[in-house]
């Protein structure tokens, strides 16, 4: 039986993981290739290596990290940060990364999905969403790291990527991002029973039952999470042993 | 012992070198004849889709290089499937090395099944010395929207929509429909087999 994931993220500021609350005030929680590795000896599922200042300091690759990575590490692994054509996804690609990661660059010019689909397989491109929701009670897509917020709603933004070609949405919600009191269960649903594709939900897991509520009750294909992963106050091999005394499948 | 990656458009060759690196293998990657000929045992990787990688073998001539190479040849993922008699995808004339059809999961309209599978799914009913200490339902890492049906050389089963061949072996030809070089140390470990057959 397919298993759910569950996949620590590694942001990345340079060379280091950092973890910050609602996307700031950054703290440094080490070496990546070195915490990645323990993460997949540990059994995570897969990791996210995100470079989360990309966007706004225009660097272009972390094809360096990512070769290192590659050599190291025995699970997939997702890159993402500031990625905006073929070029840099080649790059990447090239350097060993399973799957890449976009987000800004595909908004601005949803056309990117539809060349990378058609250039190195769905499989391998990864949507990510940075949503909000108002007081309209509508979820927002937002830009830019979070910074800019748009009029798409996010169930919009996410379907049409799909007919694009995005072989996976990594949603995150910035309402329950750093909160760690659980996560978006109503648009992780929304999109997990609308879309075709895998939804990796992502923002305010902070006990082994918010897995289980967003995996059971949000329908998620896979759950993401960074500082309580960083700072060891969830250990992956006991949030799996739970999930399976919740009868998930999981891959222990 | 010498190690040839058959060289084509597909996309996870740098990955299975590094995995093969990191049990201390070490492969050349290449789609010289003579090279591919000589070695010790060939891997046959792939991520892609498939009537443009045969249209890529055909043009080379890899593809009547591949079906008569005589040592252990690994077909990983699409290699394995370019490996069967046909596959569903863009209606594709296939190796033929392996009779086995590739067909697209079809889960029924209301099921939540999602297509491609992505993840660690188990195999089992595990077969030939390429499983050789690998215990039965072992997680592997799979990424596929085909599959090769169930039949004579299947010594894998995997269940998603319905069960299917996870692994097939006819002769010296192996295939895997998941990714040894992603499914941690299982994958590992049946690599290490292959090396040793």
């Amino acid at each position: 039986m397919l298993t759910k994931r569950i996949i620590p993220c590694l942001d990345i500021k340079d060379g280091r993981t950092v973890k910050g609350t609602n996307f700031v005030d950054l703290r440094d929680a080490g070496d990546p290739v070195e915490l990645g590795a323990l993460y997949a000896q540990q059994g995570a599922d897969e990791l996210v290596f995100l470079d989360i200042t990309a966007t706004v300091e225009k660097r272009k690759t972390l094809s360096e990290l990512v070769n290192k990575i590659a050599h190291h590490i025995n699970i997939p692994f997702t890159v993402g940060g500031g990625i905006s054509s073929v070029d840099d996804v080649s790059v990447l690609l090239q350097n060993g990364a399973d799957k890449i990661s976009v987000n800004t660059a595909a908004f601005k010019r949803p056309e990117l999905i539809r060349e990378l689909e058609k250039d190195f397989g769905s499989q391998c491109v990864v949507l990510a969403i940075d949503t909000r929701k108002e007081e309209d009670g509508e979820w927002y897509v937002y830009l830019n790291g979070g910074r800019t917020k748009t009029d798409t709603r996010c169930i919009d933004w996410a379907k049409q990527a799909v007919e694009l070609g995005a072989g996976e949405i990594l949603l995150t919600s910035m309402n329950h991002d750093g909160t760690k009191k659980g996560f978006a269960l109503d648009i992780t649903r929304t999109l997990a029973t609308t879309l075709p594709v895998p939804v990796i939900a992502s923002g305010g897991g902070g006990t082994m039952e918010h897995f289980v509520d967003v995996l059971t009750e949000g329908c998620a294909d896979a759950a993401l999470a960074a500082s309580i992963f960083h700072f060891k106050e969830v250990a992956i091999p006991d949030l799996k042993r739970y999930l399976q005394e919740h009868h998930l499948a999981v891959r222990l | 012992m010498s190690l040839a990656i058959i060289k084509y458009n597909a996309g996870n060759i740098q990955s299975v070198l590094y995995a093969l690196e990191r049990i201390g293998a070490t492969a050349t990657v290449t789609d010289n004849f003579a090279q591919i000929q000589a070695a010790d045992k060939v891997i046959f990787p792939g991520v892609g889709e498939a009537s443009s990688a045969m249209r890529y073998l055909k043009e080379r001539g890899l593809d009547q290089l591949i079906v008569e190479l005589k040592q252990p040849v690994l077909g990983i993922c699409l290699g394995m499937q370019l490996m069967c008699a046909y596959s569903e995808e863009n209606d594709t004339t296939c190796l033929g090395i392996f009779n086995e059809h590739v067909q697209k999961f079809n889960p029924a309209k209301d099921s939540a099944i999602k297509v491609p599978q992505i993840g660690w799914n188990t195999i089992g009913d595990l077969k030939t010395g390429l499983f050789k200490n690998v215990p039965e339902n072992s997680y592997c890492y799979f990424v596929h929207g085909y599959y090769a049906a169930l039949g004579e050389h299947t010594i894998a089963t995997t269940e998603y929509v319905q069960p299917y061949s996870s692994a097939l072996h006819k002769n010296n030809f192996y295939g895997v429909q998941f990714h040894p070089e992603k499914s941690a140390a299982v994958g590992e470990q049946i690599l290490r087999n292959f090396l040793s057959l």
